[in-house]
């Protein structure tokens, strides 16, 4: 039945339209990040198509789509996750920086210290919750004796909103968390870190409008500093924190403006069928 | 009817009983709103029906064909003449063997007495198994008789079934439980059997074994001495040394095989590993002490030392290559098993594979880890043959590897292998030992699941 369903979808016009090209503004003056001529297999099957988009320093990047378009893909790119998949294979010119992230002289590792991810599900390592969220500053050394740790926790807990439920609790495991909880403290021990972009998948997918508001807030006083890309299917979401707006479809980039132009006049059929609600 | 075309008749039986019950189920219940307004689905009602009759009809044969030759035993005995009667009770058994022999043969005896026996051990025999036959079959058909007649859309056959199958399981694991209990109870009557003759104090802190005793009082012997330190500390040298070997080289291969190495190479290595389990321990054995004693008394000669040509370096060496597969297949499958997420969550922090495998992936595969170190472990503890092979049978006491030492498991197949007198100290030492071993790999097992439980409180 499902099966039909989506079949279906597929077949209405509305989802038929051509995509040729990226319509909108995808590249911008003054980039963290270039990516070009992007395009992912897994296995013999393709997954993003051609895709070339900037992202801003310190602005906040929204993706959205339909579920299944490759935005997920794509951002797993930006830190290179996905060469942790043995059938994902990845082409295209990645430049943070200025640099090439694909050389084959760039440590991935290096690199995700500097752009770190929020994954989609949550996946709090089975440690204490404290373990958690120091487990990253302990790699690179951030901090130099226990107080600055405890303080770094205690800070990053505090910016992700989780801090006041689990005060008391700091050293039962991460794991035990709702499923709300894990997802802030997998943020709580992404931003620990300190990276200077920070990619996130659907971070508040499983969160109440409370602790949804305060990442959304999180995200705001970040993009003073940081560089945010986040996936998301909350229109409102994306028109809350974001200042561009990227629409995937089918694994195409279909259009990429600013966030105000894009829900109040898209200019492409595809984007604007999307944010009205007629299939998604 | 014989007993095995009793169990194929009522298992039939049963089989139809089931096809009744599920149709019976369906003829009773209507139909409203497309649905049938039975409680439970039909086949609940068939399996319900099976079980209920099925059980006490297997149980009472079961019951009666175990003590079916006991009883008619008895009974032939009871009707034979006073003065045969009147034997010692080995006699009389012995005379019953007789008995059943000419029943089973169908020769006659020359032996009046045991002829007329034979024949009322038959008769019996025929009748026992005659009322066995009609009682099940009532029984079973009474029942399903009963059972069937009870459906009806109301009846809660699910639950029925459900709680039966509980009480099974339950049944099935307390099978495995009194196993244990019976083993530890017969070993704990002979160990007491031992201490009778030997104080306790002397066979746990005494230093010297030597279990030659006279057996008969003219004959000139050692006058036997069982302290069991050595034997224990022989076991624990041999089995430290073992695990020594195989905890490193196992966790690193299961860690190079299930992060390292490809998918292929995997599938061809583990199979490899784990021929090394599947070789029988004598092979082991002779490897020990033709390859690796030499080799280590050369070597050892070489750089100045004296080792004995027996030693607890070469069976321990060999029994840790023996044991690596309890330790890398068991590690491997559950290093494997730590979901790719979490490894995902360490190398988007920024993290490097090593440190990625030290620090979430070995502590989140713990638990399976410690499994598999204990199975080899205890594994280790209870090998007997590369020790005689390799280590000597001399019950020396030294912590030096080099030298020959013996463990429980040599001593245990030493003292009862041979013609052997089965109430002198010397026997029953065995079941002290057995006994001590028990109780040592109980301990090493309850402290590891402590440690298991305290490290997954930290963990999980
Ligand atoms: N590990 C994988 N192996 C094979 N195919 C994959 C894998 N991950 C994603 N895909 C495929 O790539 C396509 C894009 O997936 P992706 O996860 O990027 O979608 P998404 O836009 O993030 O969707 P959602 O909104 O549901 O998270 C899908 O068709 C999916 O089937
Ligand atoms: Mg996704």
């Amino acid at each position: 039945m499902t099966e039909a369903m989506t079949h279906n979808i597929e077949n209405r016009d509305e989802f038929n339209v051509e995509i040729n090209g990226t319509v909108g503004k995808p590249l911008i003056d003054d980039p963290k990040f270039t990516t070009r001529n992007v395009d992912v297999h897994y296995g013999d099957k393709q997954a993003i198509f051609g895709v070339d988009l900037d992202v801003g320093k310190n602005e906040v990047l929204a993706m959205i789509g339909p579920s299944g378009c490759g935005k997920s893909t794509y951002l797993r790119c930006l830190n290179r996750m996905n060469d942790t998949i043995p059938i994902c294979k990845v082409t295209g010119d990645f430049k943070l920086d200025g640099e090439d992230i694909y050389a084959k002289n760039q440590d991935p590792v290096l690199l995700r210290s500097r752009v770190g991810i929020v994954f989609q599900k949550p996946n709090p390592f089975p440690k204490s919750i404290y373990d958690n969220v120091a487990y990253g500053a302990r790699l690179h050394g951030l901090t130099s004796n226990r107080a600055e740790l405890d303080d770094l926790v205690e800070k990053s807990l505090i910016r992700a909103g989780l801090f006041k439920e689990v005060k008391d609790d700091l050293h039962k495991p991460g794991t035990g968390l709702s499923g709300g909880q894990q997802q802030r403290l997998c943020i709580a021990r992404t931003i620990a870190v300190d990276p200077e972009v920070i990619l996130m998948d659907e971070p508040t997918s499983a969160l109440d409008p409370i602790a949804t508001a305060l990442i959304e807030e999180l995200m705001i006083e970040l993009s003073g500093k940081y560089t945010i890309a986040i996936v998301t299917h909350s229109m409102q979401q994306a028109a809350r924190v974001s200042s561009r707006t990227a629409y995937f479809h089918m694994g195409k980039l279909v259009e990429v403006n600013d966030t105000d132009s894009v829900f109040t006049n898209p200019e492409h059929q595809l984007t604007e069928n999307y944010i009205t609600g007629r299939f998604g | 009817m014989q007993t095995h075309i009793i169990i194929i008749t009522l298992l039939a039986l049963l089989a139809f009983s089931y096809f009744t019950g599920r149709k019976r189920s369906i003829a009773t219940a209507s139909l409203s709103k497309g649905r049938y307004n039975l409680h439970s689905r039909p086949q609940y009602y068939g399996m319900m029906v099976v079980l209920w009759a099925g059980l006490p009809a297997l149980l009472i044969l079961f019951l009666w064909t175990a003590f079916d030759s006991t009883v008619v035993s008895a009974l032939t005995v009871s009707q034979l003449p006073e003065d045969v009667q009147a034997l010692s009770e080995g006699k009389l058994s012995l005379f019953m063997n007789e008995v059943k022999n000419i029943v089973d043969s169908g020769n006659v005896s020359d032996d009046t007495n045991k002829q007329i026996a034979a024949e009322h051990y038959k008769r019996l025999s025929e009748i026992s198994l005659l009322a066995k036959t009609v009682v099940v079959f009532v029984i079973a058909v009474l029942i399903i008789l009963v059972a069937l007649r009870s459906i009806k859309p109301t009846l809660q056959a699910r639950n029925h079934v459900e709680r039966v199958m509980t009480w099974l399981m339950i049944a099935c694991a307390s099978i495995a439980i009194l196993t244990t209990v019976g083993i530890v109870f017969s070993v704990i009557f002979e160990a007491i059997q031992f201490f009778k003759a030997v104080p306790v104090t002397e066979f746990l802190f005494g230093t010297h074994w030597s279990p030659q005793t006279a057996i008969r009082a003219d004959q000139v012997g050692g006058s036997g001495s069982f302290g069991a330190i050595p034997l224990f500390v022989g076991t624990l040298l041999i089995s430290l040394i073992a695990l020594t070997i195989a905890v490193p080289l196992g966790l690193m291969s299961a860690i190079y095989l299930s992060e390292y190495a490809s998918a292929r190479f995997r599938a061809f290595a583990k199979p490899m590993l784990e021929i090394l389990a599947g070789i029988p321990t004598v092979v082991y054995g002779f490897f020990a002490a033709l390859t690796v004693a030499p080799f280590i008394r050369s070597f050892g000669e070489s750089i100045g030392l004296e080792p004995s040509s027996e030693s607890a370096l070469a069976a321990g060496i060999v029994m840790g290559v023996m044991i690596i597969p309890f330790v890398s297949s068991l590690s491997d499958d559950v290093i494997s098993a730590v979901p790719q997420a979490m490894r995902d969550g360490s190398y988007g922090m920024g993290a490097t594979k090593s440190e990625t495998i030290t620090q979430v992936v070995i502590p989140a595969a713990l638990p399976g880890i410690v499994g598999g170190v204990l199975l080899a472990a205890s594994r280790a503890i209870g090998e007997t043959m590369i020790v005689v092979m390799a280590a000597g049978l001399a019950a020396n006491l030294t912590v030096n590897p080099l030298e020959a030492v013996t463990t429980v498991t040599v001593q245990i197949v030493t003292l009862l292998t041979g013609d052997q007198e089965f109430d002198s100290p010397k026997t029953l030492a065995a079941f002290a030992l057995g006994l001590g071993l028990f109780m040592v790999t109980l301990i090493l097992n309850i402290i590891s699941l402590h440690v298991v439980r305290k490290y997954r409180e930290q963990y999980d």
